[in-house]
């Protein structure tokens, strides 16, 4: 039997660099066709109740965007044992807490994927509610979803240029364009952060 | 000493202890309290240390679109903006919804106050009680019989099923990922459980993750999909269509049994397992009636589950709404969110500015300009914050008040206003538990009874739940299959301008949004969310908040381990990122804590 895929993005979209990993997974089923066997599902910051998804799945490959203190826009793969502890590294968001609990909780009932692959992207910038993804950022959408195809290429997974019909990602309205193109002017929203974190302003 | 108009006496010359969730830009509350020489709280100081301008990024999108904003808000209560949102919008174009669509919402919103009830319990607060560490030590078949006579009707109840798990979380414990468990002040002496209670309740904790995985599958039948469930202006996205086989999208009899058995699971997990074990370990814990707060003084429900579509009259309100002031549980209140004298938000210890000091605003005419400021007494610099200055500016959260009252929300809030009200169930339900655990009224006035209300909550959710269910397959069979009204789907048949008001009982409490429509687009859009009530600072007049008041007189085993100030504040379910431990820089889970 094939091996059974949940390719996940995680982050808020509402939070500039932080929506990556949810971007990726939409930037991938409007490009390539997989199976049945493949998932793709937009997991928000759903922490605990992703849970679900991980049973019967042999492998789980995550897109979210993680501080690893590199260079804006890096991209940092990091598979299995370690996978869980990377995702911890530097915590930005509520998603990351949540879904190092999913995976701990997914070991303590017997239910943890057999492969874990993190394909992580070091942000620009976070605190930019309401904003998109900064350039350098989504400049690396397209590296991330090569490094991802080569992956399960290697897992023997089969796709093709085309689309992948999903309900399972986000409503029209909050897809990249709509919600980008759609933002108010600064002047209408205001845009300052706590200063606290953004010394600049 | 300082005493507040809503009555609490604060005294903060002694200790200050800073229990701060906060990495970096991370996290939304953190508290300060001051301890007196016997380690009793005497003066307690919330904020909230995130700025989420939510309302700004709205203006100008399409309303009928907001509810997926909305939904991006939480990790937790998706759902429940969104239903909130898609409300606000309705009653602004005057928008009526069929019949269907209010079962099928009621139903969605009734599954997640269980989900959230019970995941709250399990997953969030119970470690607050329970030790899992402890629970290594039980003897299998104690437990057992604990369970039996806890709960004689669950069915999961062997020597052996203990001692299996026991052995896979010895196991987990041993392998070094403590992760779930890590950072827990497992040896204070705040923990009362026996092994064998601690080991009952950590197996709960798993079957709990067992149900979640069900009861998620409401909102992927209604709404489409799951995470993220799709909500609609005017009613649902889901056809109706009953002889239809394996269709895609429509609701048919499959899928109608499938949500019925769901519904039926959790009310099983709810009279065998929930509702004996927050009667169980809250028999250990009958001393601790710390915590009350403003619940015996001033509480605020909107209500939420009409009985009728479009009707949201209170008497016609399965979860009750009214306020309760000056601790006079005599005379209940009506509500009504559009009158500019009753919902107010302050800012004089917020940081924002509206330009005149102890002004209040309607959210119809919220303004959200911030101003960052420490007072004078703070300590630290703007960055790096050691202590913060109360009397000033101190919170990212604005302060609501209810005709000028600071206010609880929540299930003990809901509780105690349908007690006062003499709600039939919920009567009932207080008196029964009250009577089971021999305790009084007043026993409710605490965090225990928070947590308690909770149980009970989801307990007559499942009741409700199965109501609405019945109703729905009713109102099917006699013919109607309509989820959707779009008639005033169109911009163009809307009103040049247009305010309305979306109100829920979300499972932390009274939420409401209120919108301003101009030209077909979204003009103003103010959420004021249950932990903005719960953890609002102080206003103009001195009140204080409902997290702040919870946590006074409460005495601390080990004020470096602040277990019992988690506890209280873990009773009001805050956003999930003020529930959940958080990771210091280096992967630690930590939640920091300095005594200065």
């Amino acid at each position: 039997m094939t091996a059974r895929i949940l390719i996940l993005g995680i982050g808020n979209v509402l939070w500039a660099d932080e929506g990556f990993g949810v971007r990726c997974v939409e930037e991938l089923a409007q490009t390539y066709a997989f199976g049945p066997e493949v998932k793709l599902l937009d997991g928000g910051t759903q922490g605990l109740y992703l849970l679900p998804f991980l049973e019967d799945v042999d492998t789980l490959l995550v897109f979210d965007a993680v501080d690893y203190g590199l260079e804006p826009g890096t991209l940092k793969i990091v598979e299995d044992d370690e996978v869980p502890s990377f995702m911890g590294a530097k915590k930005m968001s509520l998603h990351q807490t949540g879904f190092q609990d999913v995976l701990a909780t997914a070991e303590l009932k017997g239910i943890c994927p057999e492969r874990l692959i993190l394909i992580g992207c070091q942000p620009e910038e976070l605190e930019d509610y309401g904003g998109g993804l900064r350039d350098i950022v989504a400049a690396q959408i397209a590296p991330a979803i090569e490094i991802a195809l080569e992956k399960l290429r290697a897992l023997g997974v089969a796709f093709e240029l085309g689309q992948t019909p999903t309900n399972d990602l986000a409503d029209p309205s909050i897809m990249r364009g709509a919600y980008e193109d759609g933002r108010p002017s600064e002047e209408e929203a205001c845009r300052i952060g706590d200063d606290r974190f953004l010394p600049q302003v | 000493m300082v005493s507040t108009p809503n009555g609490f006496d604060l005294d903060n010359t002694g200790k200050r202890i800073v229990v701060d969730p906060v990495t970096r830009i991370e996290g939304h509350m953190r508290c300060e309290v001051n301890v007196d020489e016997q380690g009793v709280i005497r003066n307690a100081v919330s904020t909230g240390t995130m700025w989420r301008g939510l309302e700004v990024i709205l203006k100008g999108r399409d309303p009928r679109d907001a509810w997926a904003f909305t939904e991006r808000i939480c990790g937790v209560c998706t759902g429940t903006h969104a239903l909130t949102s898609v409300r606000a919008v309705e009653d602004a174009l005057g928008i009526q919804i069929p019949d269907n669509a209010n079962s099928i919402r009621n139903i969605m919103q009734l599954n997640l106050q269980i989900h959230d009830h019970i995941v709250h319990f399990y997953h969030l607060h119970a470690l607050d009680w329970v030790n899992p560490v402890n629970a290594l030590k039980a003897d299998p078949k104690a437990t057992s019989e604990l369970q039996q006579m806890v709960s004689p009707s669950h069915p999961l109840s062997s020597p052996g099923y203990f001692r299996d798990v026991q052995n896979r979380l010895k196991k987990f414990v041993e392998s070094g990922q403590l992760g779930l468990f890590k950072n827990g002040y497992w040896d204070n002496p705040a923990y009362k459980l026996p092994p064998e209670a601690d080991l009952m309740a950590t197996t709960h904790y798993l079957e709990a993750l067992d149900l979640q995985k069900e009861v998620v599958k409401v909102h992927t039948i209604f709404g489409g999909k799951n995470p993220h469930p799709n909500w609609l202006v005017g009613g649902v996205p889901c056809p109706i269509n009953v002889d239809g086989v394996g269709g895609v999208g429509a609701i048919n009899m499959e899928r109608l049994n499938m949500v019925e058995s769901i519904i039926n699971k959790c009310i099983e997990f709810n009279k065998n397992v929930y509702v004996p074990d927050v009667i169980a370990i809250g028999g250990f814990y009958k001393n601790w009636l710390y915590g009350g707060g403003l619940s015996s003084k001033a509480c605020l429900a909107y209500g939420d589950i009409p009985e009728n579509a479009n009707d949201f009259s209170a008497e016609q309100l399965h979860l009750p709404r009214g306020a309760i002031i000056n601790g006079d549980l005599s005379t209940v209140y009506d509500v009504d969110p559009r009158d500019p004298e009753q919902v107010q938000e302050f800012v004089d210890h917020s940081w924002y500015e509206y330009g005149e000091p102890g002004k209040g605003l309607h959210p119809w005419d919220g303004e959200t300009s911030p101003k960052f400021e420490l007072g004078p007494n703070a300590k630290g610099t703007r960055t790096n914050i050691k202590e913060l200055d109360e009397g000033a500016k101190y919170s990212w959260i604005k302060a609501p008040r209810w005709k000028g009252h600071a206010m609880e929300v929540g299930p003990l809030a809901r509780y105690i206003v349908g007690y006062a009200k003499g709600h039939e169930e919920i009567t009932d339900q207080v008196n029964g538990l009250l009577r089971t655990m021999d305790l009084p009224v007043d026993a409710l006035f605490s965090t225990l009874g928070r947590t308690a209300a909770r149980a009970l909550e989801s307990e007559y959710c499942g009741r409700l739940q199965k109501h609405f269910f019945d109703k729905l397959v009713t109102n099917i069979k006699n013919g109607d299959s309509s989820t959707a009204n779009v008639e005033k789907w169109d911009p163009s048949t809307w009103p040049a301008e247009a305010k309305g008001v979306g109100m829920t009982e979300a499972p932390r409490g009274a939420l409401g949004h209120w919108i301003k429509i101009k030209d077909g687009r979204i003009e103003n859009y103010q959420c004021v969310v249950p932990t903005t009530w719960n953890g609002s600072p102080r206003d103009a007049a001195g009140n204080i908040g409902a997290f702040e008041a919870s946590l006074l007189n409460t005495p601390m085993e080990r004020p470096e381990e602040p277990v019992e100030i988690l506890r209280t504040l873990h009773s009001f379910d805050p956003c999930l990122a003020c529930s959940t431990h958080v990771m210091s820089p280096d992967g630690d889970e930590l939640t920091t804590v300095k005594v200065r």
